[in-house]
C-alpha cells in the first residue's frame, strides 16, 4: 500500500493534526513501509480465526447506576486553557 | 546506602541504622550531580519529598509497619500526580499538573514510600529509546553515547545508576522490559489487568500495563505487591485474589519446566546475546529446571499486528488532546478547526504524529477489517501458540532484545528498524501475558536481558525464578562505573 500525499493530508485532516508542507512527504513514505510491514499479516489465512476482544477474552463489567464521583468542575478547569464563568473558551463558532 | 536494595532499605530504616531523611538526601544528591548527564528526571520533587521522608521518619519512629515506609522512589511521568507536572513526556501536557492522582501513585503513597521525582520518557510511551521526549533523549550509564531503551527510558537509567532504588514503569510493547534490558535491571510487565490503569495516560488500552523496576527480582515484588490490586475506576481492572510476590521468592525451582521456543534461538540471534543466554540456562539447569524445545509459530506477526493495534488505540486515545480542556493550546486560533488542528500539530511530536496517522488510517472507511481486524485476528493466533505452550510448560526464556543498547541517533531515521527491537518483548503484550526482564550477560560492557514469559496471573513464579536467578548470579548486582 504506496501512501501519497493526498492521502496524508486526507489523514491529518481525519485526525485534526496540521502537518506541516514540509513532513508530507517524509510521513508518506514512512506510513507506506509501517503499512507495507502490517501487510505481512495478510501471509496468514484468517478467515476462521475470530479477532480478539480482550487478551482474558472478560466482558465490560457493570456497576449499579448510582451516582459515584462529585463535581469538580473548578479542579478540572483549572487545567484549561481558557474559561470564563464555568465554561470553556473556543473560537466562535456560531456566525 | 545508594547501592542498597528496597528490601535491605526496610531493614536499615526500621533498625534505625539511617533515616528516611538521610537516605532521600543521599538520592537527591546524586540526582543533581548525575542527572545533567543522564536527563532521566524530568522534574526532581525534593521539597516535597524531605518533607515526606520526615513524616516516614517519625512514623517509623512511632513503629508503623506500612511496607515500603520511608522508602524512596519515582514515577514514570505518565502517572498522574496531583498538582505535580505530569508531562508523559509531551509538549502537549508541558504545564499539565493533574488534579488527582493514579491509582499506582496512591497505593504507593498508601504503602509509605517517598517520591524523588518523575523519570524521563519517550513522548506519550511512544518508541523503545527515549529519543522521542519533548524534554531530550536519556543517556544510558552504562555508556552514555548509547540509549537507556524505552519508553520507560529514564526509570531504567535512573535505576541502573542509583539515583533512585526503584521506578514505575508502563509496558504497551516492552516499554518496562527493553530498558530494563538496555540498563542491566529487573523489571516485570505484570497480566494484562493486574495493575490499575486509572491515572496512566493512555496509549493503546488493550495493552498498556503498569509495573516496577528495579534493581533485583526482589524488590520488584515488593513494589508490585504494593502496586498490584483491582480497581473499580479501571474497567478493564481483573477482579482476581493478589498474591503475595514477596513470600515465595526462595522456593526451589526443581521440577520447573521452561519452553525454549524455536522461532527464538535461530542464527538470526546474535551470537554474544545468544551465549549469554546458554549461559544463563546451564546456570538454571543447575537449579533443577528442565529445558524444552518448543513453538510459537506465529511470533513473526506479532511486529506487524502490534504497529497495527497500537496506532489504533493511540490515535482513538489521543483524540482527547483538543486544546480545549487541558494541555497545550496554539496562539490566536482562527476557528475551531483551526484550535484543533495547530494545537495538535504542535503540541505532539513526529513519532506520535506519525502513529496518529497510521492508526487514522487503519480505523478509516473501507481499510477497518484489512488492517484492525485482521490484527485483531492474528492476536488471537499469537495468544493461542502461549495456551498451547503452556500446557507443557511453567514459562518460556528467551532474549529481551535482539542486541544491547544501540548508539544515540542510530536507529531515529528508520521507525521499522526502531519497532524491530520489540519483537521478543510485543508478543506477552498482545496475548496480555506477563514477563520479566533480568540481567545475564554484558556485550562490550552493555547489559544483557533475558526475559521469562509466563501464563495469565503468574507474576509470583516468575518473579520466583528470577531470584533464584540472581541468587546464584550477581549481574544484577554490577553497577556502571561512572555512577558506582
Amino acid at each position: 500500500m504506496a501512501v501519497d500525499a493526498k492521502i496524508v493530508a486526507q489523514v491529518a485532516h481525519l485526525a485534526r493534526v496540521e502537518i506541516d508542507d514540509a513532513s508530507v512527504a517524509g510521513f508518506a513514505t514512512e506510513m507506506t513501509n509501517v503499512l507495507d510491514l502490517a501487510g505481512q499479516m495478510d501471509e496468514v489465512d484468517t478467515s476462521q480465526v475470530e479477532p480478539m476482544a480482550h487478551p482474558l477474552h472478560a466482558v465490560q463489567r457493570l456497576r449499579p447506576d448510582v451516582v459515584t464521583e462529585s463535581d469538580q468542575r473548578e479542579a478540572f478547569q483549572s487545567q484549561a486553557p481558557a474559561v470564563d464563568g464555568g465554561y470553556y473558551l473556543v473560537p466562535q463558532v456560531i456566525e | 546506602m545508594h547501592k542498597d536494595t528496597i528490601a535491605q532499605m526496610r531493614q536499615n530504616l526500621k533498625s534505625g541504622a539511617y533515616s528516611s531523611v538521610e537516605l532521600c538526601e543521599t538520592f537527591l544528591q546524586r540526582i543533581e550531580s548525575s542527572n545533567p548527564a543522564l536527563n532521566a528526571f524530568i522534574s526532581v520533587m525534593g521539597e516535597s519529598a524531605m518533607d515526606q521522608a520526615r513524616a516516614a521518619d517519625k512514623r517509623l519512629a512511632s513503629g508503623d509497619n506500612a511496607a515500603l515506609l520511608g522508602v524512596p522512589i519515582a514515577h514514570k511521568d505518565i502517572f498522574c500526580t496531583e498538582g505535580v507536572r505530569t508531562s508523559c513526556g509531551s509538549r502537549m501536557l508541558e504545564n499539565f499538573a493533574p488534579p488527582y492522582n493514579a491509582t499506582v501513585v496512591s497505593k504507593l503513597d498508601a504503602a509509605g514510600v517517598v517520591c524523588l521525582g518523575k523519570t524521563n520518557m519517550d513522548e506519550f510511551a511512544m518508541g523503545s529509546s527515549n529519543e522521542n521526549s519533548y524534554f531530550g533523549p536519556v543517556a544510558n550509564p552504562w555508556n552514555t553515547a548509547h540509549v537507556p531503551g524505552g519508553s520507560s527510558g529514564g526509570s531504567a537509567a535512573a535505576v541502573a545508576a542509583r539515583l533512585v532504588p526503584g521506578c514505575t514503569g508502563t509496558d504497551t510493547g516492552g516499554s518496562i522490559r527493553q530498558p530494563a534490558a538496555f540498563c542491566g535491571i529487573t523489571g516485570i510487565k505484570p497480566t494484562y489487568g493486574r495493575v490499575s490503569r486509572y491515572g496512566m495516560i493512555a496509549f493503546a488500552s488493550s495493552l498498556d500495563q503498569a509495573g516496577p523496576m528495579a534493581t533485583s527480582a526482589e524488590d520488584c515484588a515488593l513494589m508490585l505487591d504494593a502496586m498490584a490490586g483491582f480497581d473499580e475506576r479501571d474497567s478493564t481492572s481483573i477482579d482476581e485474589p493478589v498474591d503475595d510476590y514477596s513470600v515465595g521468592l526462595d522456593k526451589p525451582l526443581d521440577g520447573l519446566k521452561i519452553g525454549l521456543p524455536k522461532q527464538y534461538f535461530t542464527q538470526d540471534l546474535a551470537a554474544p546475546i545468544a551465549a549469554s543466554l546458554q549461559a544463563a540456562i546451564a546456570e538454571y539447569e543447575k537449579l533443577g529446571v528442565t529445558f524444552v524445545d518448543i513453538e510459537l509459530k506465529n511470533q513473526h506477526l506479532a511486529v506487524p499486528a502490534y504497529y497495527v493495534v497500537a496506532p489504533a488505540e493511540c490515535s482513538s486515545n489521543l483524540s482527547r488532546f483538543d486544546g480545549v480542556r487541558y494541555g497545550y493550546r496554539c496562539e490566536d486560533p482562527v476557528d475551531l478547526e483551526d484550535l484543533y488542528k495547530r494545537s495538535r500539530g504542535e503540541g505532539f511530536g513526529r513519532e506520535v504524529k506519525r502513529r496518529i496517522l497510521i492508526g487514522t488510517y487503519a480505523l478509516s472507511a473501507g481499510y477497518y477489517d484489512a488492517y484492525y481486524i485482521k490484527a485483531q485476528k492474528i492476536r488471537n493466533l499469537i495468544s493461542q501458540d502461549f495456551t498451547d505452550a503452556f500446557k507443557e510448560v511453567d514459562m518460556i526464556l528467551g532474549p529481551t532484545t535482539p542486541t544491547p543498547a544501540f548508539s544515540l541517533g542510530e536507529k531515529t531515521s528508520d521507525p521499522v528498524a526502531m519497532y524491530l527491537n520489540d519483537i521478543y518483548t510485543i508478543p506477552a503484550n498482545l496475548a496480555g501475558l506477563p514477563g520479566i526482564s533480568l540481567p545475564c550477560g554484558t556485550i562490550d560492557g552493555l547489559p544483557v536481558g533475558l526475559q521469562l514469559v509466563g501464563n495469565y496471573f503468574s507474576e509470583q513464579r516468575l518473579l520466583n525464578a528470577a531470584h533464584r536467578f540472581q541468587q546464584a548470579t550477581d549481574w544484577h548486582r554490577q553497577v556502571p562505573a561512572d555512577f558506582a
